[in-house]
């Protein structure tokens, strides 16, 4: 793990994390939460990270960020402006975190600190990476209240946390991350605990903080809705691998992973003549202890064959572009939707009637 | 609809009138005086049909989930009635109302609190069949039969609870809820607490089992997407009151209250050229308490139209005058004086 050379760095290359992974040893064995993932982010953009509990998408971000357990083992490498920062240490990691990289997590209620007031908290983030006196600190707090839509801002900086609703601390944590201009902003599921009215304002307030400060973004969310109005590239996670990478066109509407096509044929949709059946993704995703070999989706993927489960197929390009997929068979995937691969299984009739007769 | 009448209409399972309940807010301390009450449903009048899916949708704390356990008894109610086959439950004793139990079931939301974890699944599943009396005539077949119809290998029967997954444990929770053949069941977010690939399992087992078994669903979510899905007729609420309520298709083609055009809105679409392109209705603020909720139309406060497009006299009536829940043709009913339908999807 060496930093690059100063010169030879891409100034718009803000991260790279390069096969990154982590593993959790447990009583079970090894749990390996992330199996090689790389990727890039470069300025101003905004990357989704998309797959279900447990694909490893949070995790990856918490290792750049350096807020993994002692006990967690990370190998791999994650720059950031093209310095490594995974194996600093906690004082060294504090001058980047908040500062390049801020976190927004899913629940505001335990990222705030309920003793002090959301003015206090939001001045303190200034105060840490900046020379400023704290009166000056307190009306930039105010500013920043005021950037991400919270009435009164004035007012509302003395308010406690208990005093805010969960729409609106989690605004206040958008105006903490984007108090020190960071150039990275990650969201790790900001909206999951909030209603859909308070959803849609609290993504105008993220929208507000990336304009403000120019900040790429990372979005890391299992709702597929949320992406696709969000980010201009999608990575999506299974089982701590990136199985599928592409703009979010490419994901949506040309998906080659059969796991990409599984999630949206499982979607109920309002945006279309209702079916009969959703096609669902049938069994469950893997333990993460003592892996088999071979492609990890292979067990609940419907055109599996032998050399799926010999050999873990690697994120390949499609179509020669940016768009990458790893399936052996992604070719066959070109304009197949998820009813052509996926069906909805059906109902035993025989047990239905045993079922009836015994009432 | 205020009608307080049984209703006799044909077809109509279970029916609730002007359902109103209150919870006291108590002061701290040691004597817990009375000092106010959350009024978390308020007037609410439902008709769920046989075979039908009726869709109950609203945000977090307008009263949906306590509608729902208004209309099994579960809680008492402040006043009004629920009706099953034309007999009040509301009157019924305990133990008068045990028999109709078997009729009426629900599944929960989280399928983690909801199964008992130190009884096998066997167990957790043979209990109500047990309670009434059913076990000794062939129970052991009956909890094979019943994990095999929702998905599950009844050689797993043995296992406890914390053995499966979400998805599985609510596939248990849906078996124990099917043990007693009920005619209504009752579910309350049964999917929010799934994965997506998961959920859209445990969707299909509920449109077949609706099918097979003729059951009657009272849906309760907050995932307009997915009771679009799942729901013949939709019903939304806000702040203890049902504000519209129609045929899904009625509902999602034609939404009149603002409030349901926001909430329809606000859903993402998982398709990034519309996602890109369509008109968004947005609210602003946040839910006001129930404690003490708005004079006349109690979705004035965050109402777009209300801050954007009417004049202060036309906002007078919505101070002044709660409006009423009226028939804007063929049953869809909906709760705004300036009501106007928009097409939203």
């Amino acid at each position: 793990m060496s930093a690059a050379p100063p010169g030879a760095h891409d100034p718009d290359l803000l991260l790279q994390i390069d096969d990154l992974t982590v593993g959790f040893p447990t009583d079970d064995g090894l749990v390996q939460a992330v199996r090689g993932v790389s990727y890039e982010l470069r300025r101003g953009e905004s990357l989704g990270i998309v797959g279900e509990s447990g694909s490893g998408k949070s995790v990856t971000s918490l290792a750049v960020m350096g807020l993994l357990p002692q006990t967690a083992k990370i190998t791999g490498s994650a720059k950031v402006h093209g310095r490594e920062v995974l194996g600093l240490s906690d004082a060294a990691i504090s001058k980047i975190r908040g500062n390049d990289i801020a976190m927004i997590f899913q629940d505001p209620l335990t990222s705030l600190n309920p003793a002090f007031t959301v003015g206090f908290q939001l001045a303190e983030a200034v105060l840490v990476h900046r020379e400023v006196t704290k009166k000056e600190a307190h009306k930039r707090a105010v500013e920043l209240l005021d950037l991400v839509g919270i009435p009164f801002p004035e007012q509302r900086a003395h308010a406690y946390p208990h005093e805010l609703s969960g729409g609106m601390r989690q605004r206040v944590v958008i105006a903490i991350a984007m108090a020190n201009n960071p150039s990275i902003i990650i969201a790790d599921e900001p909206t999951t605990a909030l209603d859909v009215t308070v959803q849609a304002q609290v993504m105008e307030s993220l929208q507000a903080a990336r304009r403000e400060t120019g900040a790429a973004l990372i979005l890391i969310t299992h709702d597929l809705g949320v992406i696709a109005g969000h980010v201009d590239r999608v990575n999506v996670m299974y089982a701590g691998m990136l199985v599928e990478s592409g703009t979010v066109d490419d994901i949506f509407y040309s998906p080659r992973m059969p796991y990409s096509l599984g999630l949206l044929g499982s979607l109920p949709r309002m945006d279309e003549a209702r079916h009969e059946r959703l096609t669902p993704i049938l069994g469950t995703p893997p333990s993460l202890v003592n892996m088999p070999p071979g492609c990890p989706f292979a067990p609940r993927c419907p055109m599996a064959e032998d050399l799926c489960r010999e050999q873990e197929p690697e994120l390949r390009p499609v179509d020669g572009g940016p768009h990458a997929a790893a399936c052996h068979f992604s070719d066959r995937l070109e304009g197949a939707s998820p009813a052509d691969l996926f069906k909805a299984p059906t109902l035993d009739a025989d047990l239905i009637a045993d079922l009836e007769e015994q009432q | 609809m205020t009608t307080t009448s049984a209703p006799t209409g044909t077809g109509t399972v279970l029916s609730a009138r002007n359902l109103v309940k209150h919870f006291p807010v108590r002061s701290k301390g040691l004597i817990k005086r009375k000092i106010g009450e959350v009024h978390a449903v308020c007037d609410v009048s439902l008709d769920l049909r046989e075979r039908e899916t009726l869709g109950l949708v609203g945000e977090s704390g307008c009263g949906k989930s306590t509608t729902a356990r208004l209309l099994l008894s579960l809680i008492p109610v402040t006043s009004g009635e629920v009706h099953y086959q034309g007999k009040s439950l509301t009157t019924l004793s305990r133990a008068e109302m045990r028999p109709v139990r078997r009729d009426l079931q629900i599944v929960f939301q989280d399928p983690f609190a909801s199964l008992d974890p130190r009884m096998t699944v066997s167990e957790i599943i043979a209990e109500p069949l047990r309670i009434h009396g059913l076990y000794n005539d062939g129970g052991r077949n009956k909890v094979r039969d019943l994990l095999q119809v929702v998905g599950l290998n009844p050689e797993h029967g043995n296992r406890y609870p914390h053995e499966f997954s979400g998805g599985q444990r609510q596939r248990i929770g849906v078996a124990r809820a099917l043990a007693l053949r009920p005619k209504v069941m009752v579910l309350d977010e049964p999917v929010s607490a799934l994965d997506v690939s998961i959920q859209a399992g445990v969707i299909n087992l509920f449109e077949e089992l609706q099918e097979e078994l003729d059951l009657s669903y009272l849906f309760v979510s907050h995932d307009l997407s997915v009771v679009r899905h799942i729901a013949d007729r939709v019903a939304v609420m806000y702040l203890g009151k049902i504000i519209e309520e129609g045929t899904t298709e009625q509902l999602f083609a034609a939404a009149a209250h603002p409030y349901t055009q926001a909430l329809i809105s606000a859903i993402p679409l998982p398709d990034p050229r519309k996602e890109r392109t369509r008109q968004r209705i947005l609210v602003t603020g946040d839910v006001p308490s129930p404690v003490n909720p708005p004079s006349g139309c109690r979705f004035r406060t965050r109402c777009p139209k209300f801050a954007n497009q009417l004049t202060d006299s036309d906002k007078q009536r919505c101070i002044n005058e709660e409006p009423v829940l009226t028939d804007r043709g063929h049953g869809h009913n909906s709760a705004c004086h300036y009501a106007e339908a928009l097409k939203l999807v």
